[in-house]
C-alpha cells in the first residue's frame, strides 16, 4: 500500500484513504460549446498514458476530501511529488537530473 | 517410551513431555517442541508424501519453510482439514492427526506410480502438448482425471469456523530473521529507543544456531545466547518479538505483510484465539536478515525418502534429537556438510563415507572429520541412490568416470552450497547481483529503504554477520531518528564460516543422460526436463520456467530455481547472469486466505445499510432485497401472499386509496451559498436561476460525454439553497461528481456540498388520500393544492418535529415526500401508518415502487438507460434548457453520433398477449423470419405485470423507436418469439390528471 503526501493535510496517508481522478491538467474550455469536434476530442477522450513519469489527480476521498495533482512513475508506483490543484505543472521534478 | 531414533542427551527437548500423536492412522509419540517431521523422524518414517506428477514415494529434504516434499493434511474436525501442511513447520501437539496426500490406495501402495514408470510421456511441457486437442476435452475428461491423479490435498467440508485477527503497526525499525544476524540488529536497534519489530517464522528464534553446534557468543553456545538476547529484546517496552511469523510480502514504502500463526501449535485453542493474525506493518527502516537456504545436490534418485539435507540432519539432532539414520552416507560439493558429519558421529551415528565432488579442499572441518575416523572421498560423485521407499545404498564413481562401489547407507545427507533467501529484498524491488566469484545472487541496487545483512546478503562467518547487523540495525534505528545507544556488540568467540559449492547437475545427470535428477522436488522436475526445454526452444529463463514448471509449486523453488538456472544456463552456452532470474513475487511461503480476509467475512464482508423504518418493515413482514449496501422493503406479504398477490395488491390499493413507501436511501445533497444556483445551472442541464423559492424541478444531470449520469427532484429552499435528491446507487458518485467541478472547474463558486442522506428519513405518502393521510399531523404548512401544488416544497413540523415536505410523485398520484430528521423517522412513521390505515392505504415497498413508476413511464436512471443514453433519447427534451450556453455535457450533446438519426430511444411495448411479460434485457427484432444471427434493434429495459392496466407494460431502448409507434416488433425467446406493439411511455392517466386528483 503506498504513502500518498495530501498537499492539504500536509501529511502523508496510507492510500486506502485516496482515489485516483485521472490525468491532471487538462482544463474545462471555457466555451466549452464552441468547441470543435476534434478538439473536445481531445480534451474529453485523449489521455498521455505514459510508460513513466505522469501528472495526475487524485483525491483524498477518505480525508479532507480535496483533489490535488500528483507526479507518478508508472513504471515504479513512486510518487514524485504532490500538489494543490491549480497549481502549475512543474517545470522541474525533485531528484530529476535535468 | 522414548521413539527409537531419539538420542538421549541430544538436543533442547525435555524428553518428558511427551505427545501422542497420528500419522495416517497409526499412533506414534513425540516430544513437545517436536515439529511433526521431527517427531515422525524419530520414529524412524521418512516416508511421508508422493510426488505430484510421478507419484514417487517422498521423504523429508530439510527442517524448515523451504520444505517442498513433506506436505500432509492436518485435520482437527470437518471443517478444519488443513492440506498441504508442510510437516517441517507443523508443531506438534498432543492429539496431532496428519494423513498422507496424493496417493492410493496407500502411502506404501500407490497406484499412481505407474506415471513414473510412464515418465517418458510426462515430460515437460507434457500438459501443454498433450491435451490440447479436441477442445472440449480438456474440461470434460483431462481436468477432471488430472485433478483427481494429483488431489493436493482435500477441502474440508465446512465452513472454516476458526476467526483471524489483523492488526496494523508501524514501527522505526523492522528486523525481519530471528537468526543471530536479526537479533544483533534488533539489540544494536531497541537500545536507541525507536520502535522495533522483530519477526521470525520459526517458533523459537535462533536460526541457523539452532544447528550450528560450533556457534559460541558473548561465552555462552550460540542458541543460549539468542534464547538471552529475545528475552532482554521482549522485556523492553519499545520492542515487539513476533515468533512464528512469516514476513511473507514486501510492498510499496516499506510496507510489509506479516502472518502469526497464533494457535495452529497448540492442542485445543480457545476461541478467544484467532487462528492467525496479519500484521500489515509499515517500517521507516527494514532490516533484512532472512539467512540461506541450502541447496540439494542434483544425482539420479536423490528424492528417496531419507535423502536430505546436510543441515536439516542437523538441525534434527543439535535442536530435536533425533537422528535421521544409523549409518548415514554424506554427498557434498562444500564444506558444510562436513559439521553434519561430524556433529551425528560425535552422536554416536555410523557416518559411512563421505563423498565430496571438489578435489583437494581443505578446511579445518575437514580435518575434523578425518581425525574422527570418517572416510571421505575426494573427486568422487554419488551417481545413484538405491532403495524405493527408503534409501538403502549410494552408489559412488569418480567425478569424471570409472569404477562404481556400492555402499549399504539408511539416509543420505547432502549439500550442494547455500543459496541467499533474497526474496523479501527481491520483492521491495531491490536489484540482485551475480557474484562470479561465489556463484550466488546477493543484493545490488536498493529500490526501499532497507539492508541486507548476514547470509541473505552473501556474508559470509558468524563474527563478520554479527558484525554487520550490529552496524546496520544501530544505523537504521540512528536514520530514523533514534539516540545513540550504550548497549555492546555482542562478541563471538567461535562461529562456523562456509562457502562455495556447486550449482547445477552433478556427474550422473549432466547432458545426455536421461536418469530421475530432481532440481524442483514438488512438481517432479529434473535436470533433463530443463535440458529438454532449452532445446524445445525455451530461451528465456521465465519460458523454461513456465514450460517446466521450474519453482512453481507452492515452495516457489527454494532450493531448486538456483540449479535449474544453471541447468539452463550450462545448456544455453551462457554464462549465468545473462540467462537472469526469475521474479521473486509475494508471498515468500504459502498464506491462508482467511488470513488475507480477516474477519470481513459473513456479515462483517460488506456493511448493511438499514433505514428508520426498517425494524417497522421487517415487524410487518416485509420481505428485503439488497440495493447497493441497503436494505430495502422489497413488498409487505399478508398471509397467504406470494409475491405477485402483494404487489398486484399495493399497486390498487396506492392509485385507489394510498400507501406509504421508505424512500430514505435516494441520495440527498445539500447544494448552499451565494453561487448555489450558478452552480446547479453548471451541474444540471436544466434552468434553476429562475426556479422560485419553495419551488421543486426534476433534474437530469450528465457527464462531459452528453449521457445521461443522474437524476432527481430538486427543492429549492431558499435563494442560496437547494435540497437535491439523487438516485440511491449514485449518491457517492454524484457527491463526487459535484465536489470534482466545484473544486478543480469552477472553484471561483462560493459553493458548500453536503450529503444530507443518511440526516433525512424519508416517508413518500401517495395516493388520492395522501394529503388527509398526513393532514393531521402537519403543523404551519398550508398544504391546499393552492398554496402548494405539484412540485413544491415546504418547511414546517410534523408530529412535532421538523420536516421538509416536498409535494411530488414517482406514482402519478397526488404525493407528498416527508423528510424528517432520521432519528424522528420510525416514529414518524408510525404516525403516519395510523392515519392512513384510516383510510385503508398500504405500505408499499420497492417492486410497487418500480410498478408504479413504469406505468408512468418514469425511468430509473441505470435501469432504463446504461450510460449511452442522452436525455433525447430518454425522450426528455423538455429538461434540456435550450437558452443556456453552459453546463456539463452541453458539447457532448452536440457530437455527431448523439445528433445522429436512429439511436436507440425510449419506447413503451405492449404484448400482443397482454398476459405475456417480457423478460428485462430480452432483445427486439423487426423480422424474426431474418437469418440467425439477427440483427438486434433494441432490448426490454423493464418490464412488470400491471394489475392496475391489467395487462404487462414493458419500456424499451429500441433504434429509431418514437418513429415506430404503433409498429409490430419481434422478442425472439427460447419458447418462441414473442409478438410486441411499440406505443408511448405512458400506460396509467397519460395527461397526468391523477397528481392533483
Ligand atoms: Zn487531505
Amino acid at each position: 500500500m503506498l504513502l500518498i503526501r495530501c498537499p492539504y493535510c500536509e501529511e502523508e496517508r496510507p492510500e486506502l484513504e485516496f482515489r485516483n481522478a485521472g490525468e491532471a491538467h487538462i482544463a474545462r474550455p471555457t466555451n466549452i460549446a464552441a468547441e470543435s469536434d476534434d478538439d473536445f476530442e481531445k480534451f474529453f477522450f485523449i489521455r498521455a498514458n505514459p510508460k513513466g513519469v505522469i501528472y495526475e489527480r487524485w483525491r483524498h476521498i477518505h480525508g479532507c476530501a480535496r483533489f490535488f495533482n500528483a507526479v507518478r512513475d508508472t513504471v515504479t508506483d513512486k510518487f514524485v511529488m504532490t500538489y494543490k490543484a491549480g497549481e502549475p505543472k512543474p517545470s522541474k521534478l525533485p531528484g530529476a537530473s535535468k | 517410551m522414548t521413539a527409537v531414533f531419539r538420542i538421549s542427551g541430544a538436543g533442547r527437548l525435555s524428553q518428558a513431555k511427551t505427545a501422542s500423536f497420528s500419522f495416517d492412522g497409526k499412533p506414534y509419540s513425540g516430544i513437545e517442541g517436536d515439529t511433526l517431521a521431527s517427531a515422525l523422524l524419530a520414529n524412524g518414517v521418512h516416508l511421508v508424501g508422493r510426488s505430484f506428477k510421478y507419484h514417487r514415494p517422498r521423504g523429508f529434504l530439510s527442517a524448515g519453510a523451504e520444505e517442498p516434499n513433506a506436505l500432509v493434511q492436518i485435520v482437527r474436525d470437518d471443517a478444519r482439514k488443513t492440506p498441504n501442511v508442510r510437516a517441517t513447520v507443523q508443531e506438534l501437539y498432543d492429539g496431532l492427526t496428519a494423513i498422507s496426500q496424493n496417493r492410493w490406495p496407500s502411502l506404501a501402495f500407490d497406484v499412481g506410480a505407474v506415471n513414473d514408470l510412464a515418465s517418458p510421456m510426462f515430460s515437460a511441457g507434457f500438459y501443454y502438448k498433450t491435451f490440447m486437442w479436441p477442445k472440449w476435452a480438456w474440461k470434460d475428461l483431462y481436468e477432471p482425471k488430472i485433478r483427481a491423479a494429483a488431489g493436493l490435498g482435500v477441502s474440508p467440508e465446512k465452513p472454516d469456523p476458526d476467526h483471524y485477527a489483523a492488526r496494523y503497526a508501524h514501527c522505526e525499525v523492522l528486523v525481519l530473521g530471528g537468526g543471530a544476524a536479526g537479533i544483533a540488529a534488533a539489540l544494536a536497534a531497541a537500545e536507541t529507543g525507536v520502535r522495533v519489530i522483530l519477526a521470525d517464522e520459526q517458533a523459537e528464534f535462533g536460526g541457523s544456531l539452532r544447528f550450528e553446534s560450533g556457534a559460541r557468543i558473548d561465552g555462552q553456545d550460540g542458541y543460549a545466547w539468542a534464547q538471552g538476547a529475545i528475552a532482554k529484546l521482549k522485556a523492553m517496552d519499545n520492542v515487539r518479538v513476533l515468533s512464528r511469523t512469516t514476513a511473507f510480502g514486501y510492498y510499496a514504502q516499506n510496507f510489509v505483510g506479516l502472518v502469526e500463526r497464533v494457535s495452529d501449535h497448540l492442542k485445543s485453542p480457545g476461541r478467544e484465539l484467532a487462528r492467525e493474525r496479519l500484521w500489515q506493518v509499515r517500517a521507516g527502516r527494514v532490516v533484512i536478515a532472512t539467512g540461506a537456504i541450502e541447496r540439494h545436490m542434483v544425482f539420479a534418485n536423490n528424492d528417496r525418502p531419507g535423502v536430505m539435507l546436510a543441515s536439516a540432519a542437523r538441525t534434527y539432532l543439535n535442536h530435536y534429537g533425533v537422528a535421521v539414520g544409523r549409518n548415514v552416507g554424506v554427498y557434498t560439493a562444500n564444506d558444510s556438510a562436513y559439521a553434519a558429519a561430524i556433529d551425528l558421529k560425535k552422536a554416536g551415528v555410523n557416518i559411512a563415507a563421505i563423498v565430496d565432488l571438489r578435489d583437494n579442499p581443505t578446511c579445518p572441518v575437514i580435518d575434523e572429520a578425518r581425525a574422527l575416523g570418517i572416510e571421505i572421498n575426494f573427486g568422487r560423485a554419488v551417481v545413484s541412490a538405491g532403495g524405493k521407499l527408503r534409501v538403502s545404498s549410494m552408489t559412488v564413481q569418480p567425478k569424471n568416470g570409472g569404477g562404481e562401489r556400492t555402499i549399504p547407507v539408511d539416509a543420505i545427507l547432502m549439500s550442494s552450497g547455500w543459496t541467499p533467501s533474497v526474496h523479501l529484498f527481491s520483492q521491495s524491488r531491490g536489484k540482485v547481483a551475480f557474484n562470479d566469484d561465489t556463484k550466488r545472487f546477493v543484493p545490488g541496487t536498493y529500490a526501499q529503504d532497507c539492508v541486507s545483512v548476514g547470509a541473505c546478503n552473501g556474508t559470509d562467518g558468524l563474527d563478520a554477520t554479527v558484525d554487520e547487523a550490529y552496524a546496520a540495525g544501530a544505523k537504521a534505528a540512528k536514520d530514523a531518528g533514534g539516540k545513540a545507544g550504550k548497549g555492546a556488540k555482542p562478541k563471538v568467540d567461535a562461529g562456523e564460516s562456509w562457502s562455495r559449492g556447486m550449482l547445477g547437475a552433478a556427474p550422473g545427470a549432466g547432458p545426455g543422460t536421461t536418469v530421475k535428477a530432481f532440481v524442483d522436488f514438488q512438481n517432479d522436475v529434473t535436470a533433463k526436463d530443463i535440458r529438454q526445454a532449452v532445446h524445445e526452444g525455451m530461451h528465456s529463463i521465465e519460458h523454461v520456467k513456465r514450460f517446466t514448471t521450474n519453482g512453481m509449486a507452492t515452495d516457489q523453488g527454494k532450493t531448486s530455481n538456483m540449479h535449474g538456472l544453471a541447468i539452463a544456463a550450462e545448456e544455453l552456452g551462457k554464462p549465468i547472469p545473462q540467462v537472469g532470474l526469475t521474479t521473486f513475487r509475494a508471498p515468500y511461503t504459502p498464506v491462508t486466505f482467511g488470513s488475507i480476509v480477516g474477519h470481513a467475512r459473513g456479515a462483517l464482508f460488506d456493511p448493511t445499510r438499514r433505514t428508520a423504518t426498517h425494524g417497522w418493515a421487517a415487524s410487518h413482514g416485509a420481505v428485503f432485497e439488497e440495493v447497493g449496501h441497503w436494505k430495502r422493503a422489497w413488498y409487505f406479504p399478508r398471509a397467504g401472499e406470494d409475491m405477485h398477490a402483494a404487489v398486484n395488491r399495493e399497486c390498487v390499493t396506492v392509485r385507489k386509496v394510498g400507501g406509504l413507501f421508505d424512500a430514505s436511501t435516494l441520495g440527498k445533497i445539500e447544494v448552499v451559498g451565494p453561487d448555489a444556483a450558478k452552480f446547479m445551472e453548471l451541474l444540471y442541464t436544466n434552468p434553476w436561476e429562475k426556479l422560485e423559492t419553495g419551488r421543486c424541478r426534476y433534474g437530469i444531470m450528465l457527464r462531459e460525454d452528453g449521457f445521461i449520469y443522474d437524476d432527481g427532484v430538486v427543492g429549492r429552499l431558499a435563494p442560496d439553497r437547494f435540497h437535491v435528491t439523487t438516485t440511491t446507487g449514485g449518491a457517492p458518485r454524484v457527491m463526487n461528481h459535484m465536489e470534482d467541478y466545484l473544486q478543480t472547474e469552477f472553484p471561483h463558486l462560493n459553493v458548500w456540498l453536503t450529503s444530507i442522506t443518511e440526516q433525512w428519513a424519508v416517508i413518500a405518502v401517495q395516493g388520492p388520500k395522501s394529503r388527509d393521510i398526513i393532514a393531521p399531523l402537519v403543523e404551519g404548512i398550508d398544504i391546499s393544492d393552492e398554496a402548494m401544488p405539484h412540485m413544491s416544497v415546504r418547511e414546517g413540523k410534523i408530529c412535532g418535529v421538523p420536516t421538509r415536505l416536498f409535494r411530488m410523485s414517482f406514482t402519478g398520484e397526488r404525493g407528498f415526500e416527508v423528510n424528517v430528521p432520521a432519528d424522528y423517522g420510525e416514529a414518524v412513521w408510525e404516525a403516519l401508518w395510523a392515519e392512513g390505515q384510516k383510510h385503508g392505504a398500504v405500505a408499499y415497498g420497492t417492486e410497487t415502487m418500480h410498478v408504479l413508476r413504469a406505468e408512468k413511464g418514469y425511468i430509473i436512471v441505470g435501469q432504463d438507460t446504461d450510460g449511452t443514453v442522452t436525455p433525447s433519447d430518454a425522450g426528455l427534451d423538455w429538461a434540456v434548457g435550450k437558452k443556456k450556453t453552459d453546463f456539463v455535457g452541453i458539447r457532448g450533446l452536440t457530437r455527431p453520433d448523439l445528433v445522429a438519426k436512429a439511436r436507440k430511444q425510449l419506447v413503451g411495448l405492449k404484448t400482443k398477449d397482454p398476459k405475456v411479460v417480457l423478460e428485462e434485457g430480452a432483445q427486439i427484432v423487426a423480422d424474426p423470419k431474418q437469418p440467425i444471427p439477427m440483427k438486434m434493434i433494441g432490448h426490454v429495459t423493464s418490464s412488470y405485470w400491471s394489475e392496475n392496466c391489467g395487462r404487462s407494460i414493458a419500456l424499451a431502448l429500441v433504434a429509431g423507436g418514437r418513429d415506430r409507434m404503433g409498429q409490430t416488433l419481434y422478442v425472439p425467446m427460447p419458447n418462441g418469439t414473442i409478438e410486441v406493439e411499440v406505443t408511448g411511455m405512458v400506460f396509467v392517466d397519460e395527461k397526468g390528471g391523477r397528481l392533483n386528483g
